[in-house]
């Protein structure tokens, strides 16, 4: 898609009206008047909710666990959780038929270049949760030899769960907050969403391994440390 | 069961040219263990292993040990007359000296049959450098072949008569052995947000240098 910047045009009525929200692809309807609609049996959409609402409600996530945080990702497969509820519950053995890579569980050094190759195996539009204190940053493991210090270092992580593992709750609210984003996600224009955009990437670079240490340790285009905070 | 001493004993009885040393476990659990010489270590074991009265035929746990080399500081003390006919002085002399290190696998052994154990066994390698080499137990006990080839990843032990010694843990092209005393981790310090102790330390050197202190006017 293009990514020429279409100059947004300002909703001449009721801009300023407070609880205003306009519908960016239905001109200057508001939500309210939207749902006044829809109760007289006219549904008034646009193409661009239309599908985030199908892909937001149908989330496959890749079927694979690296540690305990797997343990709670079945759980919440399972019928006291049941993540069904949420269009998720169908967990591809097979990356090119998985919308969602959730990366739960300690990332070892010699599981990321796998993990990695996984994720460039997916197709567009994919998203990546990261599961639990080891795959944000390492966790209890960060200091250990063979722990890669958070997935964030290859891959591009939309959601972060913490926890040690989280509860199978919380794998369900990670899952809802990313149905909230893939909901606001744009198709078009300036700031369409990433899986649109041809200058930015779907694949990262595989690491290799090296005599001490994975080569390169980090992918500095995804990940970069942040600075140290200021001292008062 | 017998006494790992008694054990000795009937293990001397019936390999006399075999070293066998009695390492006793100082704690309160007093687990001694045996200490064998790597030459003789492979028949000592199949003997473990078949005699009747023993039966030790389940090895539950090998593992690892990193002795590195050790500063041992003697202090010799000796007394010596005053001429003068006063109280005798007491010199002490110092003296420091190097117990070279070494690699360690230790054996933990179980007997199904006589529902009874453990004993534990030791190898020890002359050094850490070059002389590595140990006799495999894994054709004796069939459960030693990935612990072996853990011992073998994390600690460099090569051990002989091994069916597949590869590493197991880390990758093929990693160059080190993880456990060992000396190891030196990959330096991937950049962001330690809790930094503390050693890991501060080696964070410091990511970090940007501060700025220098404006002198007050």
């Amino acid at each position: 898609m293009s990514d020429a910047p279409s100059s947004p045009s300002a909703p001449a009525v009721g801009a300023g009206a407070p609880g205003y929200t306009p519908f960016p692809a239905a001109g200057n309807i508001s939500d309210a008047d939207r749902e006044d609609l829809r109760r007289h049996g006219v549904l008034m959409t646009s193409f661009e909710e239309l599908y985030n609402w199908g892909r937001s409600n149908s989330i496959w996530p890749l079927q694979f666990g690296l540690a305990c945080c797997a343990i709670e990702m079945i759980a919440a497969a399972t019928a006291r959780f049941d993540i069904a509820r949420f269009g998720a519950e169908i967990f591809r053995p097979s990356p090119r038929q998985a919308d969602l890579m959730i990366v739960s569980g300690t990332v070892t050094k010699k599981m990321a270049p796998l993990v990695v190759r996984l994720w460039n195996q997916m197709p567009e539009p994919k998203y990546c949760i990261a599961m639990g204190a080891c795959a944000i940053s390492g966790g209890p493991f960060k200091q250990g030899y063979n722990v890669l210090k958070g997935i964030d270092r290859f891959i591009p992580v939309d959601i972060y769960i913490p926890g040690c593992p989280p509860r199978p709750e919380a794998l369900l609210n990670g899952l809802i907050q990313l149905q909230q984003k893939i909901k606001g996600e744009k198709l078009t224009g300036p700031d369409a969403a990433r899986f649109t955009r041809a200058d930015k990437p779907s694949e990262f670079p595989i690491p290799d391994y090296g005599a001490h240490d994975l080569e390169p340790t980090k992918n500095t285009t995804v990940w970069s440390p942040p600075s140290p905070p200021a001292k008062v | 069961m017998e006494t790992v001493e008694q054990i000795r004993d009937r293990l001397l009885a019936r390999f006399p040219a075999a070293k066998i040393t009695l390492v006793t476990n100082p704690g309160a659990a007093a687990e001694h263990s045996l200490l064998f010489d790597a030459a003789s270590a492979r028949e000592l074991a199949l003997f473990l292993r078949d005699d009747s009265a023993l039966a030790l035929d389940y090895c539950s746990n090998a593992t690892g040990v990193d002795w590195p080399d050790k500063e041992i500081t003697d202090v010799v003390k000796t007394t010596v007359p005053d001429p003068a006919g006063g109280a005798p002085k007491i010199i002490e002399q110092k003296s420091t000296r190097m117990q070279p290190g070494c690699l360690e696998a230790v054996y933990h052994l179980y007997s199904m049959a006589k529902k009874n154990g453990p004993v534990v066994i030791r190898l020890r390698t002359v050094n850490r450098t070059d002389q590595v080499t140990l006799p495999s137990l894994t054709p004796v006990w069939r459960s030693c072949d990935f612990q072996e080839r853990e011992i073998f990843d994390l600690y460099g032990i090569i051990f002989e008569g091994h069916p597949d010694l590869r590493r197991l843990l880390m990758w093929d092209e990693f160059k080190d052995h993880p456990m060992r005393k000396d190891y030196v981790e990959p330096d991937d310090y950049e962001w330690e947000p809790t930094a503390h102790g050693t890991v501060l330390e080696r964070a410091k050197a990511h970090q940007p240098a501060a700025p220098a202190k404006e002198a007050k006017p």
